[in-house]
């Protein structure tokens, strides 16, 4: 599904700010992974989302989606297969729109056409969408998005980039903002759609008890690098302490070996 | 003389749809504007006196100011600058370029010959000569009006206004934003073109200094509207900027008119436009901050009532 070879992105190359935010990555996702990020602030999560969604352009390395070398494809074109969502429930949506203009924005993906697509029939079909959310925002097609709270955009967020029937979902920590209540709304929500369309996903989250619980697969990410990568019958015996102090094992070793580098 | 308030205030109107459709539905600060107005006003001029047909003149206007508006947008869009100064840019070049399609001129008269102004009392005979000018202006403008709400209601419109109010959603869903802003600026000083091209007819002349200041006067016509009524839809909000349209010319109608009593020369004008955009700018934020000091007020009784009732509750089970 989505194939990354030795990627690496460095934020202003050559001056004293030089940041190595990506090192040489290598990553294979199968269709129909649910896989799991996890690392501190800093350990380049986000990067590799935005260079995998093509928000940024890469330093080195290859992006390959779908069996397509994507790595210069601009972010709109990717957008077809990716489906992203992010942590701010406003980047998702229209805030000066209605639901039912968000929605149809969504409904297709894809440059848009002079037709008036939104008609009553589109408007039932939102409506029915809408009640699998159980947040009444079924009645509330004609009110700005702007109105609505957090949780109810996100899961509207959610509910959009499902209905442009993405292959793949990118989730960077899209719960984070919300209370707990709608956290575990959204995140249930999720669960449900990735199954029943059968979604490749990577989600990047700072929950480590849901990095356990959810997915069939977790990796860990640690200075632009991928320290750890688990696979479902690893990461069915894991709790978090145990976790932690993978993380804390695999570091040591590092700064071990660094030691020993200096020494030499 | 109060038809001509109208008359006026129509033609503007159009222009002022073109301001809507760059300042609030694309939120894109375009200045293009500036020139694209005189662009159409020159271009609809010369087309008459060359013999072009009438509705010709007008479409060439039209795409003369949706050319405008696309090398806006492509300034933009390619050297990756701000709408402002894509639009500044483009505002300038279009002095020249407007002197130029003037032939070298500053100031073209169109007199004896047959404008839209000289057609509509031939078409309307039955009505007096101040009133067919109205009336084909208004069904112009209606025309306008119903086609620019079409297209805000087809699927392409909503994603230009998707982008005005979020551009990554926009890049999410597969589109490619710098298209839909081509689009969207072409279809906005197309517009201001129409109504330069319309205004140069009815004035009876082109002026390259035609544009100066319209963003300003638009601006003002589109926030007097906002006062009207509030809504999201867009037939609403189309109506309301061309009452701010009619309005706005009034009002500057009677400074005109009645503002010698106090000293007012037309210079002051632009003044009294700014002026005006300042107030309404204030009037909307004090507004605002009330009403959301109004809605906290509202929050804080209604969690003080509940708060009440389960006080109550409470002590009746107790």
């Amino acid at each position: 599904m989505l194939k990354i070879e030795a990627l690496s992105k460095v934020f202003y190359p050559n001056t004293v700010n030089e940041k190595r935010a990506i090192e040489y990555i290598d990553l294979n996702v199968n269709e129909g992974d649910f896989i799991t990020v996890v690392g501190s602030n800093g350990s380049g999560k986000s990067t590799l989302f935005n260079l995998i969604a093509g928000t940024y352009p890469v330093t080195g390395g290859k992006i390959i989606l779908n069996g397509k070398d994507v790595t210069h494809t601009p972010e709109y074109k990717r957008a077809f297969t990716i489906g992203r969502i992010f942590q701010d429930p406003n980047v998702g949506t229209a805030a000066k729109m209605s639901l039912e203009d968000n929605m149809i924005t969504a409904h297709r993906k894809g440059m848009k056409g002079l037709k008036i697509s939104l008609n009553s029939e589109k408007r039932q079909l939102f409506k029915e969408e809408l009640k699998q959310l159980s947040m009444g925002l079924e009645e509330r097609l004609k009110d700005n998005v702007g109105l609505l709270s957090g949780g109810q955009r996100q899961a509207l967020t959610l509910l959009m980039t499902i209905l442009s029937r993405p292959q793949m979902l990118l989730l960077d920590e899209h719960t984070a903002a919300l209370d707990p209540s709608n956290a575990q709304i959204v995140m249930d929500l999720t669960t449900q759609f990735i199954e029943r369309y059968n979604l490749t996903t990577l989600m990047v989250t700072h929950n480590m008890q849901h990095a356990i619980d959810f997915g069939n697969r977790l990796i860990m990410m640690d200075e632009g690098k991928i320290i750890l990568d688990l696979n479902a019958s690893e990461k069915e015996s894991l709790t978090v302490p145990k976790l932690v102090k993978m993380f804390k094992t695999i570091k040591k070793k590092e700064y071990a070996s660094d030691e020993g580098l200096l020494i030499l | 003389m109060l038809e001509g308030i109208f008359v006026d205030g129509l033609i503007f109107s159009i222009m002022v749809l073109g301001v809507l459709i760059s300042y609030r539905i694309l939120d894109f600060a375009d200045l293009t504007c500036d020139g694209s107005f005189a662009t159409g006003a020159a271009l609809a001029t010369m087309a008459i006196l060359k013999g072009v047909n009438l509705s010709g003149a007008l479409v060439i206007a039209t795409l003369g100011g949706a050319v405008a508006g696309a090398v806006t947008a492509t300034i933009h869009n390619r050297l990756k600058v701000p709408g402002l100064l894509a639009g500044i840019l483009t505002m300038t070049m279009l002095y020249s370029v407007n002197i130029r399609i003037l032939g070298g001129r500053a100031n073209i008269p169109l007199l004896r010959v047959t404008t839209v102004y000289t057609r509509f009392p031939e078409i309307f005979s039955f009505l007096s000569n101040s009133w067919a000018l109205l009336v084909g202006t208004l069904l112009i403008a209606l025309v306008i009006k119903v086609l620019v709400d079409l297209f805000f209601r087809a699927d392409l419109g909503i994603s230009i206004g998707a982008l005005g109010s979020n551009e990554q959603m926009i890049v999410s869903m597969g589109i490619n934003p710098r298209l839909l802003k081509v689009i969207g600026l072409a279809l906005s000083n197309g517009l201001i073109a129409l109504s330069g091209g319309l205004l140069a007819q009815y004035q009876g002349f082109a002026d390259a200094n035609l544009g100066q200041g319209m963003v300003v006067q638009g601006l003002a016509a589109i926030m007097i509207g906002e006062f009207l009524f509030d809504s999201n839809r867009i037939s609403l909000i189309t109506l309301r900027v061309m009452l701010g349209a009619i309005i706005y010319k009034a009002l500057m109608f009677f400074g005109r008119y009645y503002g010698y009593h106090i000293n007012l020369t037309p210079s002051d004008l632009k003044l009294l436009t700014g002026i005006l955009v300042i107030v309404s700018l204030i009037i909307a934020q004090t507004r605002s901050a009330a009403s959301s000091a109004d809605a906290r007020k509202k929050a804080l009784r209604r969690n003080k009532e509940i708060r009440q009732h389960q006080k109550e509750a409470n002590d009746a089970k107790n």
